[in-house]
C-alpha cells in the first residue's frame, strides 16, 4: 500500500487575472496509482491538470503560486525545461487531438523529435504504444491512413498511444471519454488499469461512476478547493464531508 | 401585410445584390466587345508579338508587357511573400497582445495608403538609390518589385494570420503537450495545417501585384521593350493601358482593351485558384 510519492502539490493557488481558480491545494499523488480528481464543472480540475505539465501557462492571464514537486523537484523552478517536463508528464485532452497526419506519424512524432530515426525502432514503438492503448487490432492494416479518418473513440485511443510513445512517467487525462460511446469508454478504462503498472495516472473522469470503476484513490474538488481525498472505497462508502456525500449521491452537481 | 413585407424585402435585397453582379457582367461584355475584334484582325501571333508601336507602325504586340508584368510580379512575390508570412507567424504566435495591437492597425493602414503615394515615394526614394548603387536609370523592374512587395504585404499578412488563428486550439495544445517546442509546433503542425490559407494569401497578393497600375507607372520607366536585367525599364499590362488610353483611338484603343482582356484572364485564373485552394480541406 505504501507506494512512493510521485507528485506533491503544496499550497498551490492559481489565478486567471484577478479571479482565483485554485485555492491552497495540498495533494500527494503516489506512483503507479490511478487518481481521479472529480467534481462539478468549473471546480478547477482542468486547471489543476494543466498546471501539472505547465500547459496552463499558455494563457497569458494565468498565474501560479505555491509549488508542485515532481520526484521531489519543483516543476516551476527557473531551470526546468518545460519541453522536457511535458514529455515526462503527458496529457490527453477531452477532445481527441490527432495531428493532421497519418496514424503512424502521429505516434512517432514525439520519438522522432527526441532523436529516434531508425525505421525499425519507430515501428516497434508504434506497435507497442498501439497495443498498450488497445488500438492495434483496429488500425494495424492502415497505419498510413490519415488519423482524422478514425472514429472518435479510436482517435482518443490514438492520442493515448501517442502519449505512451513518449515513455512518460505521469499521464494526465482530462475527461478523456466525454464524447465517447460506452464500448470505447470501456476499452480506454481497461487499458488505463493495465497502464498503471508502468505509469502514474491522474484522470478527470467524466462522471462519478467512472471514478469509482477505475481509481485507486479519488479527490473531490468544489469551486477550486479540495474538499476530500482518500482511497476509492473509503471516500465512496464513507465520505467525511457532507458536500462529497451530496455530490456522490447525485443531490447536486 | 406582414407577408407582403417579407416578400418585398427579399426582392429588394436581391435587386441590390444583382446590381453588383451585373456590373461585373457589363464590364466583362464591354471589354470583350471592344477588345476581341482587334485580336481577330491582326491574329494571335502578332498580338502576342514582340513589337508594340501603335502609332508609328500599327504594331500591337504585347509580349514585352507580359514579360514586364511577370517579372515585376515575381520579384514582388520573392521579396514580399517571405516577409509577409514571417510577419503573420510573428503576429499569430509570438507577439504579445500589446505589440499585436499596434502592429495590426499599422498593417491595415499600409493597405489604406493610396497607390500613387507609393509610386511617388518609390520615385523619390527607391529609384535614386538604385541609380546610385546599382547604376542604370533607376526606373526599373527592381524598383517596381520593391514597391509592389510593400503593397502586397497587408494582403499576405492578414490572410495568412487569419488562417493561422483559425486553427483549432487543440492542434497547438496537443503538440505542446507532446513536448514539442514552440517553433517545432509552428513548423510541423500549425504551418502545414494552415497551408491552404497561406497559399491563398500568396495568390491573392500576387493578384494585387498584377493589377496594380498607378504605383508602378511612376517607377518602372515604362519602356515597351524586353528587359535584359533587373535594372532595365519595363512596361506592364496595366501601365500600358494607363499610359496610352488617354489619347488612343481606333485600332490602338481596341488593342488596349485587348490588353485588358489578357489582364482580366490572368486575374480570373489567380482568384479562382485561390478560391479552389481555400475550399479544399486537407
Amino acid at each position: 500500500m505504501n507506494k512512493p510519492i510521485k507528485i506533491v502539490i503544496n499550497n498551490f493557488d492559481y489565478y486567471y487575472n484577478k479571479k482565483q481558480a485554485l485555492y491552497k491545494l495540498n495533494l500527494e499523488i503516489q506512483a503507479n496509482e490511478i487518481l481521479s480528481v472529480f467534481g462539478p464543472a468549473n471546480s478547477g480540475i482542468t486547471t489543476l491538470l494543466r498546471s501539472l505539465n505547465r500547459l496552463a501557462e499558455l494563457n497569458p492571464e494565468g498565474r501560479a503560486e505555491g509549488e508542485i514537486l515532481l520526484d521531489g523537484k519543483s516543476i516551476y523552478d527557473e531551470d526546468v525545461n518545460v519541453t522536457e517536463l511535458r514529455r515526462r508528464v503527458g496529457m490527453v485532452f477531452d477532445v481527441p487531438t490527432p495531428l493532421p497526419m497519418t496514424i503512424f506519424d502521429n505516434i512517432v512524432y514525439g520519438p522522432r523529435l527526441s532523436g529516434v530515426k531508425n525505421k525499425k525502432d519507430l515501428t516497434a514503438i508504434v506497435e507497442e504504444s498501439l497495443w498498450q492503448a488497445a488500438l492495434w487490432d483496429d488500425v494495424k492494416d492502415r497505419l498510413g491512413m490519415p488519423a482524422m479518418s478514425l472514429s472518435g473513440g479510436q482517435q482518443q485511443r490514438l492520442c493515448i498511444a501517442r502519449v505512451l510513445a513518449l515513455k512518460p512517467e505521469v499521464i494526465l487525462l482530462d475527461r478523456p471519454c466525454s464524447g465517447l460511446d460506452p464500448i470505447s469508454t470501456a476499452k480506454i478504462e481497461e487499458s488505463l488499469i493495465q497502464l498503471k503498472e508502468k505509469f502514474t495516472i491522474v484522470i478527470a473522469p467524466h462522471n462519478v461512476q467512472q471514478a469509482g470503476r477505475i481509481s485507486d484513490r479519488v479527490a473531490f474538488m468544489l469551486m477550486g478547493k479540495l474538499i476530500e481525498e482518500g482511497p476509492n472505497e473509503e471516500v465512496f462508502a464513507n465520505p467525511k464531508d457532507q458536500r462529497t456525500s451530496d455530490y456522490i449521491t447525485g443531490r447536486f452537481g | 401585410m406582414r407577408k407582403f413585407k417579407e416578400k418585398l424585402s427579399g426582392r429588394v435585397f436581391f435587386a441590390l445584390a444583382f446590381s453588383s453582379i451585373s456590373a461585373l457582367a457589363l464590364i466583362t461584355v464591354f471589354i470583350l466587345i471592344k477588345g476581341l475584334p482587334i485580336i481577330g484582325k491582326i491574329g494571335l501571333s502578332e498580338f502576342f508579338g514582340m513589337t508594340w508601336a501603335p502609332v508609328s507602325q500599327n504594331k500591337f504586340g504585347i509580349f514585352p508587357m507580359i514579360v514586364g508584368t511577370v517579372s515585376v510580379t515575381l520579384g514582388a512575390a520573392l521579396i514580399g511573400v517571405p516577409i509577409g508570412i514571417c510577419c503573420s507567424i510573428f503576429l499569430a504566435e509570438y507577439a504579445p497582445a500589446a505589440v499585436r495591437n499596434i502592429f495590426r492597425p499599422a498593417i491595415q493602414l499600409l493597405a489604406g495608403i493610396p497607390s500613387v503615394v507609393y509610386g511617388f515615394w518609390g520615385l523619390i526614394f527607391i529609384v535614386p538609390l538604385i541609380r546610385e548603387y546599382l547604376g542604370g536609370p533607376g526606373l526599373s523592374i527592381l524598383a517596381g518589385a520593391i514597391i509592389l512587395a510593400i503593397m502586397i504585404l497587408p494582403t499576405v499578412i492578414s490572410i495568412s494570420e487569419v488562417s493561422l488563428l483559425s486553427l483549432p486550439r487543440q492542434y497547438k495544445e496537443g503538440a505542446l503537450a507532446l513536448g514539442m517546442t514552440h517553433w517545432q509546433t509552428i513548423k510541423s503542425v500549425l504551418l502545414p495545417s494552415a497551408k491552404s490559407g497561406i497559399v491563398a494569401a500568396v495568390i491573392l497578393g500576387i493578384g494585387r501585384a498584377v493589377g496594380e497600375t498607378m504605383a508602378v507607372i511612376l517607377v518602372l520607366g515604362n519602356a515597351p521593350a524586353l528587359p535584359a536585367s533587373l535594372k532595365d525599364s519595363v512596361r506592364t499590362l496595366t501601365t500600358n493601358i494607363g499610359i496610352e488610353m488617354g489619347y488612343a483611338s481606333g485600332d490602338h484603343q481596341e488593342a488596349l482593351f485587348a490588353t485588358g482582356i489578357v489582364l482580366f484572364i490572368i486575374i480570373m485564373i489567380l482568384n479562382s485558384t485561390a478560391q479552389y485552394v481555400t475550399r479544399k480541406k486537407h
